[in-house]
């Protein structure tokens, strides 16, 4: 069925890795960010007046949509290359089938977003060491989540847009708001009624919502929502994008 | 005689208010390169591509070896090749990976080193995509259409682009795949590719057939008009060339004589004639009607505009 996935996900990540500043430049931004921030914020800041919560206690979930964001651009890019450089419609002329190619590039952003949380967690230990019993799996399962689902509106993204040039600036037009709105910076009550209900349509913030639940120890159980709402958001995108997305 | 490899009857392809295929219909033969040619625009990588199942024509039938290429997409690619006009690859793709990877997808496929060695790729293996002359990404492309051993490939505008020498090198490797015994169909819009590699060409316009034949059958049928020019000093030559049957027109400038006339045997005649009445000739050259020539006489404009 998924006939040349795996073979094609191994050659992907062959072909990003050759291409060190996307490579290198997706894993260290959010890396990068969660390092310097650590040094001022952090859990010690946690309870200090005045310091922001993303900063503070939300630093990791911070991280996370920083590691998101940087997956679902590239993955936006990447597909507008292929297509515009007629790599898709390529391969569609032989048994491979589309679903396989997107496939594959799934799962190739979703392996790197999990190398990102590990570079994280590196990058991280003395101020979130391991030992001291941080929920690192149910976070890295509910990271890898929201990423999946969120490439499923990247995927969206890549249907709509008309060239390959506009790729990138238009997915970060619609992403970087949404990282604005997702309650991580303000907390959706504390927005305007208009933006507030904008908010509520928005996957990152139920992203946020799931991420920041599951780091601070709530459990998924009262976090069924997020994960519910997602999972529709996932679907709707998916159908969309199927009706709108164009081979070449 | 055996079945077409390819069957076309009245397909149309609309595109909103554009028609670009129109009552398009052909036959191609087991074994034999057949060309699409005509001038960019005129439907030819449509026709190509509703063959190849990649489009579905609005209406009419297609046939591919013996499959319909709508619904039987999937049987169809493991016994095609198939070479897309523009296509890239990743740019990063190793040349090997690309054959390796190609080679994977379908149930039988031939070595691949052997097939990038008969390419004269062998040097470029570990190459990456974006580094390769267009020649030589128009070998791998020739490569990757080979791997699974098709009976049939399609080639779409395989040399444009190409300089000279590149291009000959790759008619020698179509030839070399007919002798295989493989069908090739291809679409181009040189005129002198088209005469130098095709058994039988289909002339498209604005999306319609105007005629098929081998390229040497549609010379002689739609312009069956010879030129000979001569240099020589013999002062009765105009008159002797004169009396040539189905010679129309005769002129002189200082020595140099130039005979119009038509049918297929005038150089002969022509040929006879010197050697008949032991004419001293200086110089001898033919002006021959080519596809170039037939397409403006069908079409009423030269196929580059």
């Amino acid at each position: 069925m998924l006939r040349g996935l795996w073979r094609l996900a191994w050659l992907e990540i062959k072909i990003f890795l050759r291409e060190p500043l996307g490579a290198i430049g997706g894993i260290a931004i959010p890396v990068v960010a969660f390092v310097i921030m650590s040094r001022f914020g952090g859990p010690k800041m946690a309870n200090v007046p005045g310091v922001p919560r993303f900063i503070a206690a939300d630093l990791p979930i911070f991280a996370g949509l920083l590691t998101i964001a940087s997956v679902v651009l590239s993955f936006v890019a990447i597909i507008a290359i292929y297509r515009e450089g007629g790599i898709l419609k390529r391969l569609r002329a032989t048994p491979v089938r589309p679903y396989t190619i997107l496939t594959a590039h799934v799962v190739v952003k979703l392996l790197f977003t999990a190398v990102t949380l590990a570079a994280l967690v590196v990058a991280g230990r003395r101020v979130y060491p391991l030992e001291s019993g941080v929920p690192i799996v149910s976070f890295a399962v509910a990271l890898l989540y929201s990423t999946l689902c969120i490439l499923a509106l990247g995927f969206l993204i890549a249907s709509l847009v008309p060239t390959a040039r506009f790729a990138q600036p238009i997915g970060t037009l619609i992403l970087y708001p949404m990282l604005g709105l997702s309650g991580l910076f303000l907390p959706v009550e504390a927005l305007p009624a208009g933006l507030r209900e904008l908010s509520r349509l928005l996957p990152l913030t139920y992203a946020v919502s799931l991420l920041r639940g599951i780091w601070h120890g709530e459990g998924w159980l009262a976090h069924a929502g997020d994960v519910g709402i997602l999972a529709v958001m996932f679907v709707a995108c998916l159908a969309l994008s199927t009706r709108a997305f164009r081979w070449e | 005689m055996p079945p077409p490899a390819i069957h076309v009857a009245g397909i149309r392809k609309v595109y909103g208010r554009t028609v670009a295929v129109d009552d398009v219909s052909f036959d191609v033969q087991p074994g034999e390169i057949f060309g699409l040619i005509g001038p960019n625009g005129a439907g030819k990588t449509t026709t190509m591509e509703c063959v190849e199942g990649l489009r579905a024509p609005d209406r009419g039938t297609i046939a591919v070896l013996g499959l319909d290429p709508g619904r039987d997409a999937a049987a169809l690619q493991q016994r095609i090749g198939v070479q897309l006009q523009e296509a890239q690859l990743q740019k990063r793709i190793k040349v090997w990976e690309a054959v390796d990877f190609w080679a994977s997808l379908y149930r039988r496929a031939v070595d691949g080193n052997h097939l990038l060695d008969q390419l004269g790729l062998t040097p470029k293996r570990d190459a990456w995509f974006m580094t390769l002359s267009g020649g030589q990404k128009q070998r791998l492309f020739i490569a990757l259409a080979l791997i699974n051993d098709p009976e049939l490939v399609f080639l779409d505008e395989l040399t444009t682009g190409l300089d000279p020498q590149a291009r000959r090198t790759i008619w020698d490797l179509v030839r070399g795949i007919r002798e295989r015994g493989k069908t090739v169909f291809l679409t181009t819009h040189l005129m002198e590719e088209a005469e130098r590699l095709c058994d039988r060409v289909a002339i498209i316009d604005h999306g319609r057939i105007v005629d098929i034949g081998a390229p040497a059958d549609l010379v002689a049928r739609h312009c069956p008009d010879r030129t000979v020019v001569v240099t020589t000093g013999d002062a009765l030559a105009v008159d002797r060339f004169g009396a040539i049957p189905r010679v129309a027109t005769v002129t002189r400038d200082g020595q140099v004589v130039t005979v119009r006339g038509s049918g297929a045997d005038l150089v002969t005649q022509v040929i006879h004639c010197l050697a008949e009445y032991r004419i001293p000739v200086d110089d001898f050259r033919t002006e021959l009607p080519t596809l170039e020539d037939v397409f403006l006489k069908l079409t009423g404009h030269a196929i580059r505009n």
